[in-house]
């Protein structure tokens, strides 16, 4: 059967076609056609954000909690560049995006005609792939691949471009089994040999760890599953990145914590002092590495990813297995098991002694005293009042927040954690809690945010409102860009340019005015009946937590130091970080 | 709450000291089989600006009209990680279909075409012509008091002849840039 139609209804088409229940986006004159079919449809349901940015985080929430491909649709020019952001923070988190732009006419390109932008010039280099379609014949083949190329291999943002007019002209339509997706197949088993050089070295380890990342989440649930057998059965140590949370369960007794800049003690020296790293789905990425001449110095390093380039990108590994990390724990499994399931045990023993010993230097402990509510202490209250919800969906946005929401929270699945990792986009945490909620309209969505960062994409509560959204706001308001002002206090000799927030809303006063519940909370004693009360309300929440000012996120590792050289408190921080330390980010 | 923090400084920097590969600087050329679509030279350049590698020369062109693949030759100069590099995230860009680097794969013959402009009369003109026909440079375009050479060869040869032309009045050069295929079969 072949099928005749214009532009705009093959998008709609194709995207049906695709299995997409929801589009995030905003109107305007090059997108009209498309708007005019979906207008006249109930498959597809659209989300009107209130900015394009928030539109591209919405979908990242969506696409990180479901799995599936988030769907945008902007209009040319400024709709477009408002996107770029959240194009360049889903590639650098790998999450899977595909975004369609309005365009000015084909035959008004290059004449800066009003709302042209050169969209695919200028979002090249933050997408995996971009399109510009030209001729309609090509509209839908050109949707199937986009699909294609933003969820295999490493996943990531794919934009097309599409000319009004091309929305406006009549075309086959061209069915998703039709399209050839070409030679782009990138491989998923990974090198048996590899496989095999890799269980030999695991039964031999005697100080070895898994250090996981996001690519465990992006490969499915089926991921995580394995890699929960394989801890269980080899009874090694696991840490992640902050994008592999949840991967393996807090609560599980082989889990360290976060590893990194401001990752736990135990895990950072585990890190340091073993003999075998594992790395699956991770990438050494700076904030993890530290000092790169004194990262992990007596390991021999495996490497787990499914893109070649980030094989010795940074780090030069001894054993590097090129596929999805799914793929690769089944072959790992099934090799070691084949192989009589041996382990050090002895080693394995002696290692863990000492990983309780760093444990029991507790660097998460702070003092909760007087009548100001610490940041830690405001997490872990939230933390006690939300753990057993098994539907609690964590979205941040970024700074200190991010990161005590990262230690002190637990997370006992995948795709229950949306953070802005690679990026740090502030503003991130606020539209993508609206993108969870609406994929997950039952369950309890908090975003642990900043003032600073809160404020920035705060236009989308109203979408929040718009589609009743229970959306939870948990601001921890210091009056302060919190991470800026910790750098400047140990970096730039307590000058602290810039870094407070002056002319703060009355967040409640806010709240109400969106329509919203808005909640004051400043007393320790008061936080628990604060907290039930957001979390019994039917309805979007903005939880104003008035918390101590000055407050510093520990540990942290300075910049240009190494892993056994971090910082557990206020107390060690003289003289933390040299000069050349300085010009590091 | 105040800190004192000593200002001193550390031995290193946290981003000059990579990992133990080599630190000598290579040359190699890579032979990239892309499909001839809009902007796909774009990708590539943008790749190579974006992350800081090096071009020291590069050509396309179509080599197969029907298959719609573009043959892209890139000579680029790096460490062997950053070789590696470059290999690895030219293989990330959907329409490249193949990466070869002709400088690893064995024997390879890489050529250049350069058109050379030389004005002048008398001696250094019958000189200019005399280095032409030991350089096997052609005589592609004629005045009274200029000529236009072709010549192919390596980059070397190129550079060679343009050297010698110099001070007989080379006045404007034009390359190619190296074109470069494997040896044998």
């Amino acid at each position: 059967m072949t099928r005749q139609m214009i532009g705009a209804k093959m998008i709609v088409q194709a995207l049906k076609d695709q299995g997409v229940d929801t589009v995030f986006g905003y109107p305007g004159g090059a997108v009209l056609p498309i708007y005019d079919e979906i207008f006249q449809q109930n498959d597809i349901r659209h989300i009107l954000v209130r900015h394009e940015q928030g539109a591209v985080h919405a979908a990242e929430g969506y696409a990180r909690s479901t799995g599936k491909p988030g769907v945008v649709l902007v209009t040319s020019g400024p709709g477009a560049t408002n996107a770029v952001t959240g194009l360049t923070d889903a590639l650098l988190d790998s999450i899977p995006l595909v975004v369609l732009t309005g365009q000015v006419p084909t035959f008004m390109i290059g004449s800066d005609a009003f709302q042209e932008a050169d969209t695919i010039g200028i979002t090249r280099p933050c997408t995996k792939h971009n399109w510009l379609v030209k001729d309609t014949a090509d509209l839908a083949a050109t949707i199937h691949e986009a699909f294609h190329v933003a969820t295999s291999g490493r996943p990531g943002p794919v934009l097309i471009d599409v000319p009004k007019d091309v929305q406006f002209a009549s075309a086959k339509y061209t069915e998703k089994k039709q399209v050839n997706t070409g030679h782009y197949q990138p491989r998923v088993k990974g090198d048996m040999e590899q496989i095999t050089k890799l269980v030999e070295a695991m039964e031999k380890a005697e100080r070895p760890v898994f250090y996981t990342g996001g690519g465990v989440i992006n490969s499915g649930p089926a991921a995580s599953q394995l890699l929960r057998e394989l801890v269980h059965a080899t009874g090694f140590p696991i840490t992640s990145t902050l994008m592999g949370l949840g991967s393996y369960p807090a609560s599980g007794d082989k889990w360290l914590g976060m590893l990194g800049m401001h990752g736990l003690y135990e895990a950072n020296l585990a890190m340091h002092d073993c003999d075998l790293m594992i790395n699956i789905g991770a990438r050494f990425d700076d904030r993890i590495t530290g000092r790169l001449d004194a990262f992990s110095p007596k390991s021999k390093k495996a490497h787990v990813d499914i893109d070649p380039s980030s094989i010795n990108k940074v780090i030069h590994v001894d054993i590097p297995i090129i596929g999805d990390v799914g793929h690769v724990l089944e072959d790992i499994l099934k090799v070691w098991k084949a192989r009589g399931r041996k382990t050090n045990s002895e080693g394995l023993a002696k290692w863990w002694v000492k990983i309780e010993e760093w444990r029991k230097v507790k660097c998460l402990s702070y003092t909760q005293s007087g009548t100001t509510i610490k940041p830690q202490y405001a997490l872990e209250r939230l933390e006690a009042l939300t753990k057993h919800r098994k539907d609690r969906f964590i979205c941040t946005e970024v700074g200190q927040h991010q990161m005590w929401a990262a230690q002190y929270l637990g997370f006992e699945d995948p795709n229950h954690w949306m953070t802005s990792g690679g990026l740090g986009t502030m503003g991130y945490g606020m539209p993508a809690s609206v993108g969870v909620q609406i994929a997950h309209p039952d369950a309890l969505v908090i975003n642990v945010a900043g003032e600073a960062s809160w404020l920035m994409n705060m236009q989308e509560m109203g979408t929040a409102i718009q589609y009743r959204l229970p959306v939870k706001q948990f601001i921890l308001n210091n009056e302060r860009l919190g991470m800026v002002r910790q750098w400047q206090q140990l970096l730039h000799g307590e000058r602290y340019s810039h870094s407070w927030s002056d002319a703060l809303p009355d967040f409640v006063k806010l709240a109400e005015a969106f329509g919203a519940k808005g909640i004051l909370c400043s007393d320790p004693k008061d936080l628990d009946d604060a907290i039930m009360e957001m979390l019994n309300y039917d309805g979007p929440v903005i939880f104003d937590c008035l918390v101590e000012k000055h407050e510093n996120c520990f540990p942290m590792i300075p910049s240009g130091k190494a892993h056994n050289e971090m910082l557990l408190g206020d107390a060690s921080t003289e003289g933390a970080i040299g000069a050349s330390g300085a010009v590091l980010v | 709450m105040s800190l004192k923090i000593k200002k001193g400084s550390t031995a290193h920097s946290a981003y000059n000291l990579r990992a133990n590969y080599g630190d000598e600087i290579e040359t190699h050329t890579l032979a990239v089989l892309v499909d001839n679509e809009a902007g796909v030279l774009a990708r590539v350049i943008g790749l190579f600006s974006g992350r800081g590698y090096n071009i020291e020369s590069l050509t396309v062109a179509e080599v197969d009209h029907k298959g719609h693949l573009s043959r892209i030759t890139i000579v680029t100069r790096g460490t062997p990680q950053v070789i590696e590099q470059i290999k690895a995230q030219l293989g990330r860009i959907v329409p490249v279909h193949e990466v070869h680097d002709l400088t690893v794969e064995g024997p390879v013959v890489e050529r250049e075409l350069a058109l050379i402009k030389v004005s002048g009369t008398g001696d250094k003109r019958v000189e200019a012509l005399r280095l032409a026909d030991i350089f096997r440079a052609h005589v592609v375009d004629s005045t009274l008091d200029s000529f236009v050479f072709q010549i192919t060869g390596t980059s070397d040869k190129v550079d060679a002849f343009a050297d010698l032309m110099r001070p007989l009045g080379l006045t404007e050069l034009a390359r190619t840039g190296v074109a470069a295929l494997s040896r044998g079969k």
